[in-house]
């Protein structure tokens, strides 16, 4: 009889060690549990999903809505993206709240979280994203689908470095782009080193 | 490059979009009643305006959304964008 396979997770960036870097700071934050989450944007399905996260849906294009660990990203009018930490049991409790109507699907391993940080992150990500990124227009909080150097990316803005502290984005990239991303990334950000 | 403006995330470049044909071509309201070049012109005949047409788009590398858009096919300036189910 077969030995059962050893499972073992593997991020699709494991083993990347991004190139020491003057203003920018990189790194993967891998197996965040992403859940995506379809329901009308009003009613009692969308006040039940907020009271068990603790945080109304954002309704807003382009925000987020969060406490602590959890984020939950508007991806469009009946789409929200649920982000924790690794091996947060969220699908389990938005399930258990499901109603008619409601979707929810973890998508935890479609996407992999590239930290790009650091004073000069914006100069780096403005080589390949045609959005303003400027705090006035993205500050902290924000959100958008968008193209990083002709990859999807859902781009979070976690801090704008208005208050002080070094700016830093989120770009979930799905697992397959991520390698292709991370290189493009280390590509762009050579005349940083 | 045309800058789009999607209803929902607002101006963006154009290769997040897909382009959806004319806007506005109702469903024949009893499709097996109609003759093969009937429905042959209801899929694929379009007219070749000069000047502003509406048509629609699908925000695909954002929100994914289709809307409708009124082009000037001539200047390519877009002069409205409006969601889905609201009036051309």
């Amino acid at each position: 009889m077969a030995e059962p396979l050893e499972t073992t997770i593997r991020s699709p960036l494991a083993g990347w060690t991004p190139h020491p870097l003057t203003g920018i700071r990189l790194a993967e934050l891998p197996f965040r549990t992403q859940v995506n989450l379809r329901l009308p944007a009003k009613g009692p399905a969308a006040d039940a999903v907020g009271l068990e996260l603790g945080v109304p849906l954002p309704v807003e294009p382009g925000t987020t809505a969060g406490s602590g660990e959890l984020s939950v990203l508007w991806l469009g009018p009946d789409e929200w993206l649920v982000v924790g930490s690794p091996g947060a049991d969220l699908a389990a409790r938005l399930a258990a709240r499901r109603g008619a109507g409601v979707s929810v699907v973890d998508t935890s391993a479609l996407r992999t979280t590239v930290l790009v940080a650091g004073p000069r992150a914006r100069d780096l990500l403005a080589h390949g994203c045609a959005l303003d990124l400027h705090p006035t227009r993205f500050p902290t909080g924000r959100c958008a689908q968008t193209l990083l150097a002709h990859a999807q990316i859902v781009l979070v803005a976690v801090d704008d470095g208005t208050s002080g502290a070094e700016p830093a984005y989120h770009l979930l990239v799905r697992s397959s782009f991520a390698n292709y991303l991370a290189d493009w990334l280390e590509d762009a950000a050579v005349e940083y080193r | 490059m045309l800058l789009i403006r999607c209803p929902w995330c607002g101006p963006r470049d154009e290769t997040e979009f897909h382009y959806g044909g004319a806007a506005h071509v109702a469903y024949p309201s009893d499709p097996a009643a109609l003759s093969d070049e009937e429905w042959g012109r209801y899929l694929f005949v379009r007219e070749n305006l000069k000047g502003p047409f509406a048509e629609r788009w699908c925000h695909t590398a954002g929100c994914r959304r289709w809307f409708n858009a009124v082009r000037d096919t001539l200047t390519n300036e877009i002069l409205r964008v409006y969601r889905i189910g609201e009036p051309a």
